[in-house]
């Protein structure tokens, strides 16, 4: 159970990462995820699937992190066409978010051969990959959360990094004050269209994790993903407060895992207060509301 | 150097308000001179420094900064030759960045790269050049700029337009928005700055002694139009008085129109 809770939190919080790049560092609220994280998903299932059924032992033990890259570049496009929408027709960030999204729906099915979903040929494969990681010392439900923690870690070690460099600084001001940007001599359209595409190869990535986790994707596995990156990560600013870029990012994650946790409690004991699973977004919807209206009052009091 | 050739900017063009700000405007600044700009609200001078920095498109005419044509430059590529302040404290800092990061995006102008914003090196030349504003900042290198009051955020502001030493150095009311003391504070560290960075500047004022003692050169601005321009002697012999009479004059010779017009 708690495994389980820690590898969803963690694979779940690459997308909140994504969702606090848009949302957080971007301000640019971007509804994307919606249609990325299934790219994410569909990708990363049809890679690693061709490269399950070669014959070649190494391809076959590439099959999992090539998905995952795959994954990665699948979000990343989704974030290019939402940012070239919102640059070259200059409409609303909501409006070239729900454009890219609808359009990807279509892609996705593509991308699984014209099906809402594809199994990854072997049972969980993710689990396979772990297994052969730590070398079979663990056992499967450790070596797998010890797997998802190491990319997490990865991840997250590369971003508090990136927020340190010059383009890194520069793409925090552009959601914090684009004149700031402007004078300093940098094109804002192009700085803010690589974090857009950060913003969603993020959300790609986790899908493709998503997918090799529970065995498959499936085309509708991004509904309701953009509120959930959002609960997370302000659960996350609930917890801790803090100005510093790597706490923040920190927080997200951590949000991750509280976020699951919660969800995981209501699946399991919400019966005795009545709670089905389909009561769940409800209680998402409940949980943002919650936190915007805990920080306001906590400001307020401050 | 600036060199500004018949401009003309308007608003509002094809709404059937078309309003035309700046008619035929012409303006040339030499290297290393400091330029005050006073007169009337809505005469058109944060629209002149509006168009020297990109922010608004010119209709007809041409803007050189040190030579080069800039006329058709978007608003951050001009940026590489200009600095600014306006006068909003809010409107050129990144709030909820350090002062060290501000620094950091302002140190330099143009395309960044995946490199150490603010090494330790570069955090100890900031102290250095924080502690000449003379706050107290210097040990709030790591706080994030939103804490600062206005004065300092001002201050702060000025320092990051003129760090990466831009040709051109464009002020818009900058001390308008501040208390008398932290107004004084900014205007002596904008002299200081200027002098050190020999820059050529155009400072917008509404304060005509102030104006009168930062510049070498007073341009009076009334409707679109510059309507006195008193440079060497002709500047050196003018005073608070003789600037109002010389503005009073113009509108004078507008009420002496109306007054042909209706009779
Ligand atoms: N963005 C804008 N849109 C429409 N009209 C504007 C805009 N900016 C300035 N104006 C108009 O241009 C005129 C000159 O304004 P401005 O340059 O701000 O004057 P000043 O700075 O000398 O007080 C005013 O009539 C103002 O209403
Ligand atoms: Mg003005």
């Amino acid at each position: 159970m708690i495994e389980g809770i820690l590898v969803e939190g963690l694979i779940y919080s690459i997308l909140a990462l994504g969702v606090f790049v848009s949302f957080r560092v971007l301000d640019f609220p971007d509804l994307t995820v919606e249609g990325s994280f299934p790219a994410g998903a569909a990708a990363g299932a049809m890679v690693a699937s061709a490269l399950n059924l070669s014959p070649n032992h190494f391809a076959k033990a590439l099959a999992v992190p090539a998905g995952m890259l795959a994954g990665f570049f699948a979000g990343g496009v989704a974030g290019f066409a939402t940012a070239a929408v919102y640059h070259r027709l200059k409409v609303p960030a909501l409006l070239a978010g729900i454009v890219t999204m609808t359009g990807f729906y279509s892609i996705n099915l593509r991308i699984l051969g014209g099906k809402p979903n594809l199994p990854l040929i072997v049972n969980n494969p993710m689990l396979n990959l772990a297994r052969t990681f730590t070398g079979g010392l663990l056992p499967p439900d450790l070596s797998l959360l010890v797997a998802c923690a190491l990319v997490v870690l990865l991840i997250f070690g590369v971003l508090v990094l990136f927020f340190h460099t010059e383009i890194g600084i520069a793409m925090g001001a552009l959601g914090d004050n684009e004149n700031a940007v402007i004078q300093a001599g940098i094109q804002p359209g192009n700085l803010r269209t690589w974090g857009i595409m950060l913003a969603n190869a993020l959300p790609g990535l986790s899908g493709a994790m998503a997918a090799a986790y529970q065995g498959f994707a499936d085309v509708n596995l991004g509904q309701g993903v953009v509120a959930a990156g959002l609960a997370t990560v302000m659960l996350g600013e609930l917890v801790v407060r803090s100005q510093f870029i790597s706490v923040q990012l920190l927080r997200v994650i951590l949000g991750s895992i509280i976020f699951r946790a919660l969800m995981y409690a209501a699946r399991s004991w919400g019966y005795i207060a009545g709670i089905t699973p389909n009561d769940l977004r409800l209680l998402t919807a409940l949980l943002i509301i919650a936190s915007v209206a805990v920080s306001r009052y906590g400001r307020k009091r401050r | 150097m600036i060199r500004v050739n018949d401009i003309v900017v308007s608003f509002g063009i094809g709404g059937g308000q078309e309003h035309t700000v700046l008619k035929k405007l012409s303006l040339v600044v030499e290297r290393g001179q400091t330029v005050s700009i006073i007169g009337s609200n809505g005469a058109g001078k944060s629209t002149l420094l509006n168009a020297v920095a990109g922010t608004v498109p010119v209709r007809a005419g041409k803007i050189f900064l040190d030579n080069a044509d800039v006329t058709a430059m978007p608003e951050w590529q001009r940026a590489l030759y200009v600095g600014r302040v306006r006068q909003d404290p809010l409107a050129g800092t990144a709030g909820d960045m350090t002062v060290l990061d501000n620094l950091a995006l302002a140190a330099r102008k143009g395309p960044r790269r995946f490199r150490l914003a603010t090494p330790p090196k570069f955090a100890r030349e900031m102290e250095g050049k924080v502690a000449q504003l003379g706050m107290g900042l210097e040990q709030r290198l790591k706080e994030n700029v939103s804490r600062l009051s206005g004065g300092q955020r001002q201050a702060l502001t000025l320092l990051m337009a003129v760090l990466s030493r831009p040709s051109v150095l464009l002020l818009d009311e900058h001390t308008a928005a501040l208390d008398p003391a932290n107004a004084e504070m900014v205007g002596g560290l904008t002299r200081k700055f200027i002098a050190e960075f020999e820059l050529t500047a155009l400072i917008v004022t509404h304060d005509m002694k102030r104006a009168l003692e930062q510049a070498n050169r007073v341009v009076m601005m009334h409707e679109g139009e510059i309507i006195a321009d008193l440079l060497g002697a002709e500047k050196e012999k003018m005073d608070v008085a003789g600037l109002v009479r010389l503005f009073k004059r113009a509108r004078g010779a507008e009420y002496a129109e109306d007054r042909d017009l209706l009779s």
